[in-house]
């Protein structure tokens, strides 16, 4: 008898992918802010926070010049913080400009439910005023349950709810890559 | 974790996990808005039958920048001085809505009975009982040594004074040694338990010969309070046999720290030039403290009981 074959999620986007999809998010926000002075890149732990480094040193590659950048934690802001047990805290890191007057640009690994990004402008709200807060993400799965959307988008990935969407990141995989399985762990 | 009643029962990660939430905590004190929003809609009770400032305060500060809800309730002035039971109180509490009950009392193992004897559903803080525990008083002196120190595993940690009548020697060798940290105690031989063989601490009479190796030293109060009966002929000669003074600080080496739990009695076991000097960190423990509370307080409150303990078995 053979043992049961071990689902293998499908691979979306690989790690050119990726590359192409940041490098493209870069020039997007150096054209929209015309150039990186008023900008301010956060991540949101984990990825995001790998993600944000990313851009940052594309728009630097590119400008010449480096845009600030940071880590905001979400978890005390987020609005099922009661609902589930104590959840160990990331680091929330503003770069020592702050963010007063500066367009913050959030950056997340996947868009679903918008309910990280409502939490994270409730956070921001807490560290200063930021003349505008756009947002960055490199998979957009889709399922809003509240009025946000990414002004970058790396892939737009229509899923199913069932489905269940990973990045993977060299600093904390090991290797680039977005996979997409149902909720058995096998390709779709 | 559902109460935190002793130092003794952390884990290494769970101790690790309260001071890497101590650390996100304390960046909060450079914002502007100090406050986050974790535990909106909870009541904490800070319920202290014997007499506190820095403790009571630390902790409402610290619920209250987590947004909890804070009532104070001392005992004195309270139904507790026309002798209401703890169960009572615990039962009124209980009735009252308390999320979390932060207690301290005069009585060793109250705050054990209070989250043992199902009178309350809360979490359960020990915020000092007798002469047994003061957890969180621990807690922030590891924080405050590890900011200074790095890891403390292996580090030399001498805790100087009234071991006897000390809670926060108690809860300090319990959690050092769970750290990884060498702890000796020093203290006269009338200022120390009868049988020391089940703390895992090593002891001294002699502080001279335990400064020059020591990474970090705790001077503990001499409790005035607590002593019924002369353990030490005079205060004069305790100053000069247990007392730190500059002479003793020059002991040390460069990078080793001075911690008090406080209140101090300067002059008395530490001298007010080594509790101003640059080694002291003793001002520092009063900050970390409102945040290692507040780690405290977020594990312990901000997620749901039911969940937890789903999650224990899955």
């Amino acid at each position: 008898m053979s043992p049961a074959p071990v689902p293998v999620p499908r691979t979306v986007l690989d790690a050119s992918d990726i590359s192409r999809a940041l490098t493209r998010i870069a020039h997007e926000i150096l054209e929209r802010n015309r150039g990186a002075d008023p900008v301010v890149l956060l991540g949101i732990p984990t990825r995001g926070v790998g993600l944000a480094t990313r851009i940052s040193e594309r728009i630097a590659a590119v400008e010449g010049q480096s845009v600030p950048t940071g880590s905001l934690d979400v978890t005390m802001y987020r609005d099922d913080i009661g609902l589930k047990p104590a959840r160990a805290l990331e680091h929330t890191d503003i770069p020592p400009g702050g963010i007063d007057g500066k367009v913050v640009v959030l950056v997340d690994d996947v868009l679903f439910s918008g309910r990280t990004i409502r939490a994270a402008l409730d956070a921001i709200g807490d560290i200063g005023r930021p003349k505008a807060v756009q947002l960055a993400v490199l998979v957009d799965r889709g399922h809003r349950e509240l009025p946000i959307r990414a002004d970058y988008v790396g892939k737009n990935l229509p899923t199913s709810l069932v489905e269940r969407v990973t990045v993977h990141l060299t600093e904390y995989d090991g290797t680039d890559a977005v996979l997409i399985a149902d909720k058995t762990g096998a390709a779709v | 974790m559902r109460h935190l009643l002793s130092a003794g029962d952390l884990s290494l990660d769970e101790a690790n996990l309260i001071l890497d939430t101590a650390e996100e905590m304390r960046s909060l004190a450079d914002r502007p808005i100090k406050k986050l929003p974790a535990l909106r809609g909870r009541t904490v009770v800070n319920l202290f039958f014997e007499d506190s400032t820095r403790t009571r305060i630390s902790f409402e500060a610290a619920a209250k920048r987590l947004s909890a809800d804070v009532i104070n309730f001392s005992a004195k002035g309270s139904s507790v001085s026309k002798g209401e039971s703890l169960k009572d109180t615990a039962l009124t509490l209980q009735a009252m809505g308390a999320d979390g009950v932060v207690c301290r009392h005069g009585a060793s193992g109250a705050p054990h009975l209070l989250a043992t004897s199902g009178w309350m559903t809360g979490a359960i803080v020990n915020a000092g009982d007798g002469t047994h525990e003061h957890p969180t008083q621990a807690l922030l002196d590891a924080f405050t040594m590890r900011r200074h120190l790095g890891s403390l595993e292996g580090r030399r940690i001498t805790i100087v004074g009234d071991v006897l009548h000390s809670r926060v020697a108690r809860s300090n060798v319990l959690l050092l040694s769970t750290l990884g940290a060498d702890v000796t105690v020093v203290a006269p031989p009338t200022l120390l338990p009868v049988d020391m063989s089940r703390w895992p601490c090593t002891t001294s009479y002699d502080f001279d010969s335990v400064l020059p190796k020591s990474d970090a030293v705790m001077m503990l109060r001499v409790q005035r309070e607590r002593m019924g009966e002369a353990f030490f002929p005079s205060a004069r000669e305790y100053t000069r046999r247990y007392g730190l003074d500059v002479h003793r600080m020059a002991q040390l080496s460069d990078e080793a720290i001075v911690l008090h739990p406080g209140p101090m009695n300067r002059g008395m076991e530490i001298s007010a030039e080594v509790a101003d000097s640059t080694r002291s960190v003793i001002v520092e423990q009063v900050t970390n403290g409102v945040a290692v509370r507040m780690a405290v307080l977020y594990l312990l409150l901000s997620g749901s009981n039911e969940t937890s303990s789903e999650e224990q078995n899955a």
